[in-house]
């Protein structure tokens, strides 16, 4: 504390990363699959992958909704494109709101698009449970989960300000790599890690805490509306009355000339058509197109829409007008988007995928350094305690993670399609596998448990395509996998990180040497110095600004 | 025994520690929420474009709280100066609700 601010800077650093790095590691994980959860659902629903979109798609979809649900209340159609095959159809009832049901879902089918068939995937959480698990874990209460998250959030902001005030040299040590010198290689790499996106890692913590600001923040809005939050959002978006008793019978107009007349508008594809009391003569027919024309745009509400009569197909309203965004949302709304890659095409989206693998390095590298520089402080003395248990749990949280996300892709596989309970049980699978790592990590905290947890990982992804091949025609040798390119892409990914681990994995078992663990030949020094002269012990614990 | 527990307290070495971690996490809270609240009701702009400001500033002015608590000289300064701007934010934004103007 007395020593300065860079070292001041270098204790907190320390120690907020240490304490919740264990967390962040999840999140980052969990987090980074999520740029890809729907591409990760529809790998985990082999019943939807022979679905090919058409022309027809949207009128198709119109008859399956007229009949399942001729007088729903609402009625909501997603319409296939790069990311899904098929189209999805949501409506609700119209039947009065229980009392006590909370929010009210509604049903949903899926349809073939080129067939209009309603098909039945497995039940499946698919890439939804990682996406929930980035920012509400699983079976932690919603609130409490929430709050948890975002502390660990705020600590991450904290760390990376701090880390970078720690760092006087920060370019130069960018372009430093010293491999293969333990302590020093983990520092190396923890700061390319974390400089190469400096950017990224600044936005995603500081986004994440303001998609949660009504949690986090609320006393501006409480302050400045009467009402909160609510005041708020119904003076951000004011929300029109919808309409709330249903109208007299009539005909829907032919959906398809308004499809187009949207895709001309627009010169965009259509993505999304929502029905207000359809089969009503006070029917209202929204058409949306694929995206928010920037980054800067809102979230709700962003996407380009024609609003259509939907009984004789007249236009009522163009969305977005030309109203002005301020500069103040432009700015809250850039961040949000950039968080969730709301705009991002499919290239971009493999960026941020790389960026949040690289956030994962740089919370495993700086959690490692941990470990290697208290190792190298034994001097070959037998590990303590609390030592043995951060390399445990830093074993468990890292591969055991890893190992417990193929876990569940090969639960989904392996589990049989029709059995009641196999939803949970892939989740099952999921935390059981990552218990039994935790296990093995806390009885082998040291470099054995890497290797074998390492090699676990390796052979658990490469086996991913194989089991795919054997229980799927949508494999790496199908059409149907490079026709719905996320389906050979998951295969294709799975390779390349079995890769990576791999490569971890020969790496490890190569530097027997460097790493300080187990018996191993120490530079020689002179035995008094350790003893007598504690200057030398404390000069290795701050050698290194930013560990 | 009180008094023993006490004065051992007072020479932990983790004292200090203990102390700006209490500050930095609740005081820079507070900090930051009455700074939220102050600008939400004062900048000359329509309400939500105010409030969207003072949020989007309310993460950075706890993160600067809560480095400043930790950089500076003693637990007593850092205590000092997060409470002192923290009261001020809080009597503004309670002078600028309209109701408590009139």
């Amino acid at each position: 504390m007395k020593a300065g601010l860079r070292q001041s800077m270098a204790w907190l650093h320390t120690w907020s990363g240490l304490l919740l790095g264990w967390l962040l590691l999840a999140m980052f994980v969990t987090g980074t699959s999520a740029y890809f959860r729907e591409e990760i659902s529809l790998w985990m629903a082999p019943e939807l992958h022979h679905s090919e979109p058409s022309p027809e798609t949207p009128a198709l979809a119109w008859a399956a909704l007229n009949d399942k649900a001729p007088d729903a209340k609402s009625w909501d159609l997603r319409l296939p494109d790069a990311r899904s095959p098929v189209a999805e159809l949501r409506w609700q009832p119209n039947t009065p709101a229980a009392p006590d049901s909370g929010r009210r879902r509604g049903e949903q089918a899926v349809m073939d698009a080129g067939t209009g068939d309603l098909l039945s995937p497995r039940a499946s959480r698919g890439g939804d449970f990682l996406y929930r698990f980035h920012f509400e874990l699983y079976g932690v209460p919603r609130i409490w989960a929430r709050w948890l998250v975002c502390v660990a959030t705020m600590f991450m902001l904290v760390a990376i300000i701090s880390g970078v005030i720690t760092h006087k040299k920060i370019f130069k040590d960018f372009f430093t790599f010293r491999p293969g010198k333990g302590q020093r290689s983990w520092l190396d790499s923890h700061n390319a890690t974390a400089v190469l996106a400096l950017p990224f890692h600044f936005m995603i913590t500081y986004s994440g805490l303001l998609i949660f600001m009504v949690m986090l923040m609320p006393w501006g809005m409480n302050a400045a509306y009467q009402d909160g939050w609510r005041g708020f959002f119904q003076d951000v978006f004011p929300r029109d009355e919808a309409t709330s008793e249903a109208g007299a019978p009539a005909t829907l107009t032919d959906i398809a000339p308004l499809v187009s007349r949207t895709e001309a508008a627009f010169e965009q594809p259509v993505r999304r058509i929502s029905v207000d009391w359809p089969n009503r003569d006070n029917a209202v027919i929204r058409v949306s197109t694929d995206k928010a024309p920037a980054v800067t745009d809102r979230r709700r509400g962003g996407n380009p829409t024609l609003v259509f009569n939907g009984t004789d197909g007249t236009l009522l309203e163009r969305q977005p007008g030309d109203e002005a965004i301020p500069g103040a949302f432009r700015v809250y709304n850039l961040f949000v988007n950039l968080h969730l890659a709301r705009f991002a095409d499919p290239m971009v989206r493999g960026l941020f995928f790389l960026f949040g693998l690289g956030g994962t390095a740089m919370v495993a590298t700086g959690m490692l350094l941990w470990v290697s520089k208290r190792t190298q402080q034994l001097r070959g003395k037998a590990p303590g305690g609390a030592l043995r248990l951060v390399n445990g749990l830093n074993i468990a949280s890292l591969t055991g993670l890893l190992g417990a996300l193929a876990a569940y892709f090969a639960a989904n596989r392996l589990l049989p399609v029709e059995w009641a309970g196999r939803e949970s049980w892939e989740i099952r699978v999921f935390f059981l596998a990552w218990l039994l790592a935790l296990g093995h990590a806390l009885l082998r905290p040291n470099r054995r448990g890497w290797i074998e947890q390492l090699a676990a990982i390796t052979v658990l992804w490469a086996s991913l395509p194989v089991l795919n091949l054997a229980t799927t025609d949508s494999h790496l040798f199908s059409a149907t996998a490079w026709r719905v390119g996320a389906l050979a892409g998951f295969d294709v990914v799975c390779l390349i990180l079995a890769g990576v681990w791999g490569y971890a994995l020969w790496r490890v078992v190569q530097r027997r040497t460097i790493r300080g663990q187990g018996p191993l030949p120490q530079r020689p020094r002179p035995q008094q110095s350790m003893a007598q002269d504690p200057r030398s012990q404390r000069g290795a614990r701050t050698a290194g600004d930013g560990a | 025994m009180s008094r023993l527990f006490l004065q051992r307290l007072a020479t932990w070495p983790g004292l200090g520690v203990a102390l700006r971690t209490l500050i930095a996490v609740f005081g820079g809270y507070a900090l930051a929420a009455c700074a939220t609240a102050a600008l939400s009701v004062w900048l000359p702009t329509a309400p939500a474009t105010a409030v969207i400001t003072a949020n989007l500033l309310s993460f950075l002015i706890y993160t600067v709280a809560v480095l400043w608590a930790f950089s500076t000289r003693s637990a007593a300064r850092a205590c000092a100066g997060i409470m002192a701007p923290t009261l001020l934010l809080a009597g503004l934004a309670w002078l600028g609700r309209a109701e408590n103007l009139l």
